[in-house]
């Protein structure tokens, strides 16, 4: 991980430097500070990552245990910080679990996706030839559906459930990864060090794993970053819809397909947990895009 | 420059064809739909018999043979609940999708390219850091979530608007907003991106130095060469537009293809769903067809390729 951070952060030759690890990690805070945006999106990825890991252990109420004496109490009532919903149960306790569903979703699909759309890639842009043909014409094919029906229309067939929007939504997301690490390693293949590498005689496997797979890491992580928000926000959109995470198990988009019924009566049903997504979105998407602008200054803006 | 149209053309057919094949082997994967038909504790004969009828009792390469020239044909088969032609349920659907993403598209354009051309000539104003920071929350907003807290504002509490249904121009207000939001924020980003690189051309800062008013500059110099790659994006996000026209539609009870298909998905009401996804893929290759062609009349270089 830390050949091109470290080139990226790095400035000072490294004589200077008391220990390369320690610097590295000073050196990524120091940029990450000078940025608000960037800080912000930090800010909040961790207060995920914490609510997500320590959840069960935080929220105030039991977030499955319903109490129809106390359904659709408003926000700041009986100590329900921001209200119960249609069957008496805890918003806030449901946002705080529901946190872990959309951190496991959005990185895991990222994962699984990730790691497929890389061995196309890599595939597809080494070894060129027919495979290449075949795998970019599926990659073409695939991109002409719209990303979110094809979503919903394997997760439909292949039946709801955690695992298997994390399926479906990584067979919808594989194939941005296969084609941007495809075009990456094209590019490599013409970099000078490569042909001093095939001069000198290196065999075809040392110059894949040793010299164009590090080289990938860069822009691969900044991909992944930026497909998270992409994936929290699809999973949100399949589960509202009735399919994707199933009640009782309390996730934010299944919390609104519940909530959308009582939109007349009780405005919290809808608002929290949408609120809950757009944080988490917009925070993933601002430290992104920091460490697209960080990592790789070329694509500044865009 | 017919080289490439008809390659182009060629790929069409094979999308078509490739996202009908996937759907058809994921559905027939998934189970015969025949049991949710037939109350539970029915008869094996009758079971097998409703099986026959349906063909589902025969080997799966015969079935997809069968339903691949039916479907060159234009026939889908029959609706597995209300037996009308599923296709033409899914036609019947298609104006009120087009308006839908019609009316957004339209929307997201007349805000996102005069925003997009302001704040890339103001760059680093207090009014570019306000459009830069709404483009960035624009992305990170579901369009359901958004469409929800419109019903509640303008229809739930003022009552201004209708909570759903179509028909009327007043029943397209809010799917519309709803589903331009997203488009609006990719538009402005991109046009100012677009608009920033020409700015900085040197015919530009030529025209500039040479005493060209500003609006003439801007609108007549700048924002033509600009956007030729608008017009890609445009095409690109027509798909998404489509899709997300699926999840509003279905917020907003809004008559088009995405609620019809949401409708058959959870009903397993399969010919329907191969219907719309035929026609949907269609539509989208069409699209990426038609911007290819634009794309390769504004830029010669990409013909050549």
């Amino acid at each position: 991980m830390s050949a091109n951070l470290e080139k990226a952060f790095h400035n000072e030759p490294a004589a200077k430097i008391k220990s390369k690890k320690e610097s590295s990690i000073y050196r990524f805070f120091a940029n990450l500070f000078r940025s608000w945006t960037g800080t912000l999106g930090f800010i909040i990825i961790l207060g995920l990552l914490f609510i997500s890991i320590f959840g069960p252990w935080i929220t105030p109420y039991d977030p499955l245990y319903a109490d129809f004496s106390k359904k659709l109490l408003p926000p700041m009532t009986d100590g329900h910080l921001l209200g119960t919903d249609q069957l008496g149960r805890d918003i806030l306790s449901r946002i705080i679990v529901g946190a872990r569903v959309s951190v496991i979703i959005g990185v895991l699909t990222v994962v699984i996706a990730g790691i497929f759309g890389t061995v196309v890639g890599i595939i597809s842009g080494y070894f060129r030839g027919w495979v290449d043909v075949v795998l970019m014409r599926i990659v073409d094919v695939q991109l002409s559906f719209p990303f979110i029906l094809l979503v919903l229309v394997i997760n439909a067939i292949i039946g709801a459930g955690l695992r298997n929007i994390i399926i479906s939504l990584a067979i919808g997301g594989w194939v941005i990864f296969a084609r941007m690490i495809r075009s990456e390693v094209l590019a490599l293949r013409e970099k000078e060090f490569i042909t001093a590498c095939v001069a000198t005689g290196v065999s075809r496997f040392e110059i894949l794993f040793r010299h164009i797979l590090p080289n990938l890491f860069t822009p691969l992580i900044i991909l992944a970053s930026l497909q998270i928000g992409t994936f929290i926000i699809a999973e949100a959109s399949v589960s509202f819809l009735g399919f994707g995470v199933q009640p009782p198990e309390p996730a934010w988009g299944n919390m609104l397909n519940e909530g959308k019924d009582y939109i007349f009566s009780s405005w919290w049903l809808i608002t929290f947990p949408g609120i809950a997504i757009i944080i988490a979105a917009l925070g993933v998407n601002l430290f992104g895009d920091w460490l697209r602008d960080t990592l790789d200054p070329e694509l500044k803006g865009e | 420059m017919l080289d490439f149209i008809i390659k182009r053309l060629l790929q069409v057919i094979l999308v078509v064809f490739l996202a009908l094949t996937a759907v058809f082997f994921l559905i027939r994967l998934s189970g015969d739909p025949t049991a949710l038909f037939l109350p539970p504790d029915a008869p094996r004969e009758q079971i097998e018999e409703y099986r026959e009828l349906l063909g589902f009792n025969r080997p799966l390469q015969d079935q997809y043979a069968d339903f691949m020239v039916n479907a060159v044909q234009g026939d889908f088969g029959e609706s597995l609940r209300s037996q009308e032609d599923a296709l033409q349920l899914v036609i019947d659907r298609l104006p009120a999708t087009f308006q839908l993403a019609i009316a957004a598209l339209i929307l997201s354009l007349v805000i996102a390219i005069p925003l997009g051309v302001l704040s890339a000539y103001k760059r680093n104003s207090f009014f570019d850091r306000i459009g830069v920071g709404l483009t960035v929350l624009g992305q990170a907003v579901p369009n359901f979530w958004l469409g929800l807290i419109l019903i509640f504002f303008f229809a739930a509490q003022l009552k201004l608007l209708p909570t759903g249904g179509g028909g009327t121009l007043v029943h397209l207000i809010l799917p519309t907003i709803t589903l331009a939001t997203y488009s609006i924020a990719r538009f402005t980003r991109f046009t100012r991106s677009s608009m920033l690189d020409i700015l900085r051309k040197d015919y530009i800062r030529t025209a500039k130095a040479s005493g060209v008013p500003t609006f003439p500059l801007v609108a007549r110099f700048a924002l033509k060469n600009s956007l030729i790659p608008i017009i890609t994006l445009i095409a690109l996000d027509l798909g998404t537009l489509l899709g997300g026209a699926v999840i509003t539609e279905v917020v907003f009870a809004w008559p088009g293809i995405g609620r019809l298909l949401m409708q058959s998905l959870m009903n397993r009401d399969f010919p329907i769903v191969l219907a719309a996804v035929f026609i949907i893929a269609l539509i989208y290759a069409i699209i990426n067809f038609i911007a290819d062609i634009l794309y390769a009349y504004v830029n010669p270089q990409i013909r050549v390729k």
